[in-house]
């Protein structure tokens, strides 16, 4: 496959084609801050701020000059990793969003990975038993988890096995690297209550074109042939039914990266979420001015992997572009 | 005897309560190495009867009596284990759609290696070399190579016998082919069909060959057996079921085939069309550089002249007539429709234009905009006839529907109506503004065969009646032999061949007209399969 | 067409209840939603409070009910407002193609780079919280989905064979739109409104869960649940009745959904 031309010409058209998108993000995340009312120093200094003081500010921060000038400035000091400093703690942005990052990453990584696993098992099966019990189970269940608002499933959970039960912990953080296990219990629930949460779109999609694979005459081609059903299922429904699916993933991913507030605001976790909230509710411009930029990077650059991921499944692909 | 399958009583039905049986007492006895042919129009059963022996019914379809003997073995009640060691192993199965048949996301290599691994001891070497010589035998030019490659980057016809080479592979006892060749043109067909018989022969394969064409079972089969609705009305040695029919069906069904009627004198009358040098290139996605659709095409269409443009698939036929139409922005040379360019039209004129010239699409399902009634639909041309008042208008329609047939049912939705009945709305649409000059795109190659001898036979009268001038897009010359009074034969965007229709079909000059012709199917049995 | 299914009929049950108990709560609540009783805080369930009552004696069913009020119409607004400009600007992609088309996606394809629950904080944080903002937020936040979804529903119906046949009567490109593509492009778009209501909601449910939503007092289900997470182990009711409003507004929300498209696409049926 690696000699397929079509494949570096794909390649290079999708990397190409995010580069605007990232330009325009960026100028939205600038703008945005712009679009405040009232003078950004007035509103960093607050009300305390004499005149003197936002002056000096608003030199500081490049002001007094042209907005292009002053978006080149800043979209220069972003590349070079430079977001500027926190308003309320004078920490340097970038190393606080990463490190809240991780403790989303780790979260959102494992819930996606295991939905979009139970996914595929569910929506195989259900579209193979097509109109049978365990296809109106799973479609039912898979229904009613798209209902269920994560904040609300979270304090279920935290209800019955935290306070009930009392088998896991109701608030709290511990990070992995400084006692696994006990890390590890404060992440079950985060990410129970995400996997469950996203799982159900995904496998109602993964039913919905494992259906439509099914109708086709290679699959009916596959059983005359007399492969398993185990085999017609994996090998020639599954990669051919996946993509649709996997586009659902790679905006899962992408959007939950940015920071999943909901789910770290019920389970109290420090991550990239909260800290967006927390920096607007404290009017914290350059932490929630890096957040966004670094959130919507982090979407396209997981939907330009996923992107890259389509010719593995389906060659035609690189052709149609 | 020792027959290889024997199907006797089976009776098929819907799950769904109410309905007539899909397949009643239908029964087949079928000897090693015979060809047989299964005849019938959509939703005679025919395929659902072949699919029963791999036990590949579709869901909601449920067999209610009789059984399936093959080789002696009952295998409707067989457990999932042998009844796949009897797929493909013993049994082996072709389908329609060469789009669909094979795996988009699998090298032809990896699924022809499926079947033998799955089927056969033999190591992967030995599977490679079977595998590069069945390609070699459908004619697959460079084999070892094309291993490697996707089914996308292959032709129909190229896939239809990668497919048969796939099956034909496990050298299987029957194999069943269910109109396997419907979605190609005249010349790939063709060759799909012998490059099947032959290795059926050379294997000693029994073949079901599922069709709706007669000419194919003409050619191929020496059994026939018809269907219609289910029942079997008819079976019997091919020659004796072709030439006399004793079943009124059957003989409708002869009578469908499009025939030769006497020449028309048509006076000469002053062209309403010409086209000079047209050149229209297309951009394709897979290749570099332009793809030229029409290549210096010239042309004249006199008025209430009936033109066949004949060619297989990729001629440029249907550019050519979207082209005369002013459709094809991108076209160079000339068009002239009564002495002016369609593309340069502008306001009235342009109207005039539209009013003047109709299209009538391959696809009736699809040309129909679906949220409208079949009288809305009929009346929308008229809406640039400003001369017409509103009860013209309507009085019009009326007519219309009573000349295509459709008297009442204009407050239908299109999908209300048969195939047949979808094709006759889109004629009285292209006929409700008296047009003088129709292009027809392939109207009637998407229809049964006694549906489409019944829908050419109204467009002719109504061009009789209404004496439009017509390009008739096919690519079948027994339509052409029907109703053209000229023929232009086309290939590779350019014309090979024109001239009055019973020169060309008589006397073919180019040989890639003479290739078409003795590809075109007949009901003619070959003589060496007329005697028992 | 088909008839409704009887996951479709308990769709339209659910949100036929929603819009009853938002017409009733205009006109009636057991008590006044806002009024603090501190002799009755944390009530359990019972006759007098049939849902209970929160930490300040208010009645937890006429906050529910009041909380559908605004929920509700928020998302309504929310979705009017996104779904409108939406068919605006999608039709104007679809149609017009070319640069306009080229340019208004790009912009569309950035915008949805952003997580909307993002986009809406970064609105909210401009403009600050409140009714008002939270139904622009939302809507900035959706309608880049909804450009996309008319743009694609335009764009394909245009590529459908009975608009070259409208083409080829002499109709100009205008009436092919208005006369072919808008009819068979609507069942799309009321699909889309229908779960597009069940997202707002939601999303306007957890922002105001997450504090800059719908500013306090006013309830609604979001942060009632929010005034909830404290007195979990104390007062579970707290958290059950806001949140059981929820999943049943959005399980209407996708069952309708679900509904409308299989009543439109014959061979989508499930």
């Amino acid at each position: 496959m690696s000699a397929r031309p079509g494949v570096v010409g794909y390649v290079a058209k999708r990397v190409a084609g995010a580069l605007p998108t990232l330009l325009i993000v960026a100028v939205l995340v600038f703008g945005l801050i712009r679009m405040i009312p009232g003078d950004p120093a007035q509103v960093m200094l607050g009300d305390a701020g004499d005149p003197q003081a936002v002056a000096a500010l608003r030199t500081e921060m490049g002001l007094d000059r042209p907005l292009p000038l002053q978006f080149a400035a800043w979209l220069g000091h972003a590349l070079r990793g430079d977001l500027g400093v926190s308003i309320a703690t004078g920490e340097p942005v970038l190393p606080l969003i990463l490190q809240r990052f991780q403790v989303t990453a780790s979260i959102v990584v494992s819930a996606i990975a295991l939905a979009t696993l139970i996914a595929v098992v569910g929506g195989l099966l259900a579209a193979w038993r097509h109109r049978r019990g365990l296809d109106q189970a799973v479609v039912g269940v898979a229904t009613l988890a798209m209902a269920v608002p994560s904040f609300w499933l979270g304090l279920m959970l935290l209800l019955v096995f935290g306070v009930k039960l009392q088998w896991l912990p109701v608030v709290g953080y511990v990070p992995l690297t400084e006692h696994l296990g006990a890390g590890l219990a404060y992440l079950v629930l985060p990410v129970a209550t995400l996997v469950i949460v996203e799982s159900g779109v995904l496998i109602r999609m993964m039913r919905t074109s494992a259906l439509d694979v099914l109708r086709l005459e290679y699959v009916t081609h596959a059983r005359a042939k007399g492969l398993s059903e185990a085999r017609v299922l994996l090998r020639h429904v599954l990669p051919n039914a996946f993509a649709p699916t996997l586009t659902l993933v790679g905006l899962a991913l992408g959007h939950l990266l940015g920071g999943a507030a909901v789910i770290e605001t019920v389970f109290t976790l420090p991550g990239l979420g909260r800290l967006v909230v927390d920096s607007i509710l404290a009017r914290d411009y350059p932490v929630v001015q890096g957040c966004l930029l670094f959130a919507a990077l982090a979407y396209v650059l997981v939907n330009l992997a996923v992107d890259l991921c389509y010719p593995l499944l389906d060659p035609r692909v690189t052709v149609e572009g | 005897m020792s027959g290889l399958l024997r199907i006797e009583g089976l009776r098929l039905e819907a799950e769904a309560a109410g309905r007539p049986a899909l397949l009643d007492d239908f029964s087949l006895a079928l000897d090693p190495g015979e060809f047989v042919a299964l005849v019938g129009e959509s939703g005679s059963g025919k395929t659902l009867a072949a699919r029963t022996i791999l036990g590949l019914l579709p869901p909601g379809v449920r067999r209610t009596a009789g059984q399936v003997l093959f080789e002696g073995r009952d295998v409707t009640n067989l457990a999932p284990g042998p009844l796949r060691a009897l797929r493909g192993g013993a049994i082996g199965m072709v389908f329609q759609e060469p789009m669909a048949s094979l795996n988009p996301a699998m090298t032809i290599g990896a699924q022809l290696d499926e079947g033998l691994r799955l089927h056969t001891a033999l190591p992967a070497a030995a599977r490679r070399a079977a595998a590069i010589e069945m390609l070699a035998r459908v004619r697959i030019t460079d084999p070892a190579r094309r291993l490697a490659s996707y089914p996308h980057e292959f032709s129909g016809g190229m896939r239809q016998r990668i497919m048969l080479a796939s099956v034909m592979l496990l050298k299987p006892r029957l194999l069943i082919a269910d109109e396997p060749t419907t979605a190609l043109d005249t010349l790939a067909q063709r060759e799909a069909l012998d490059v099947m018989a032959e290795l059926a022969a050379a294997a000693n394969t029994a073949v079901i060959l599922i069709t709706h064409n007669l000419g194919l079972v003409a050619r191929y089969a020496r059994r026939a057996v018809v269907l219609e609705k289910g029942r079997t009305v008819e079976a019997g040695e091919t020659a004796q079921v072709l030439a006399a029919p004793k079943d009124p069906y059957t003989r409708r069904l002869v009578a469908s085939l499009p025939r030769r009627g006497p020449a028309r004198g048509v006076p000469s009358a002053p062209a309403l069309l010409t086209v000079r040098d047209l050149r229209v290139a297309y951009r394709r996605r897979d290749q570099p550089g332009l793809f030229p659709a029409l290549d210096g095409v010239s042309l004249t269409v006199a008025a209430g002249e009936l033109v066949a443009v004949v060619g297989g698939s990729g001629s440029g036929k249907t550019t050519l007539g979207r082209a005369v139409l002013g459709l094809v922005k991108e076209a160079g040379g000339e068009v002239r429709f009564e002495g002016l360019d369609p593309l340069a039209l502008t306001g009235a004129d342009r109207r005039a234009f539209r009013r003047a010239t109709q299209l009538v699409f391959q696809d009736p399902y699809a040309s129909l905009d679906p949220r409208m009634r079949v009288g809305e639909i009929v009346a929308e041309p008229l809406r640039n006839c400003p001369e017409l008042s509103a009860a013209e208008k309507a009085r019009r329609v009326e007519a219309v529907l009573a000349d295509v047939g459709l008297e009442a049912l204009g407050g239908r939705f299109p999908h209300q109506m048969s195939g047949g009945q979808r094709q006759r709305v889109a004629i009285a649409r292209a006929v409700v503004t008296r047009p003088r000059f129709v292009v027809a795109d392939e109207p009637v190659s998407a229809l049964d065969a006694t549906i489409q001898a019944q829908v050419l036979t109204l467009f002719q009268t109504l061009q009789a009646q209404y004496g439009f001038a017509c390009l008739f897009i096919t690519h079948d010359l027994g339509v052409v032999a029907q109703i053209a009074d000229r023929v232009i034969v086309m290939r590779d965007g350019r014309i090979v061949e024109e001239g009055a229709r019973d020169a060309v079909l008589d006397h073919p000059q180019d040989p890639y007209t003479r290739e078409l012709l003795a590809a075109t199917p007949s009901l003619a049995v070959p003589s060496q399969r007329t005697e028992p | 067409m088909r008839r409704l299914s009887l996951s479709g009929w308990i769709g339209v049950a659910l949100i036929g209840l929603l819009l009853a108990t938002v017409l009733v709560s205009l006109a009636w609540t057991p008590f006044n939603p806002l009024a603090i009783d501190l002799d009755h805080t944390f009530a359990p369930p019972s006759a007098r409070h049939w849902l209970g009552s929160d930490e300040f004696g208010r009645d937890v069913l006429s906050r529910a009910m009041a909380g559908a009020r605004i929920s509700v119409g928020i998302a309504l607004a929310t979705v009017a407002a996104a779904v409108s400009a939406g068919v605006v600007l999608g039709t104007a992609a679809g149609f017009l193609r070319g640069p306009v088309d080229r340019v208004l996606m790009t912009f569309n394809d950035a915008l949805l780079a952003f997580p909307g629950m993002l986009l809406a904080l970064g609105v909210i944080a401009v403009f600050g919280a409140g009714a008002g903002s939270m139904v622009g937020a939302l809507a900035v936040a959706y309608l880049p989905s909804v450009v996309r979804v008319v743009r694609g529903a335009v764009l394909s119906i245009r590529e459908r064979e009975y608009i070259e046949a409208s083409r080829v009567m002499g109709n100009s490109e205008a009436w092919s739109m208005w006369r072919h593509v808008a009819p068979n492009a609507s069942p799309q778009i009321a699909v889309l409104a229908a779960s597009l209501f069940g997202w707002v909601l939601l999303s306007e449910s957890a922002l105001s869960f997450l504090g800059v939503g719908v500013p306090a007092p006013a309830p609604s289900w979001g942060n009632m649940l929010a005034s909830a997470r404290p007195y979990l182990d104390t007062a579970a009711w707290l958290a059950i009745a806001p949140g059981a409003c929820i999943v049943a507004t959005l399980l209407g929300a996708n069952l309708l959904s679900d509904a409308l498209r299989d009543r439109f696409d014959p061979r989508g049926a499930p």
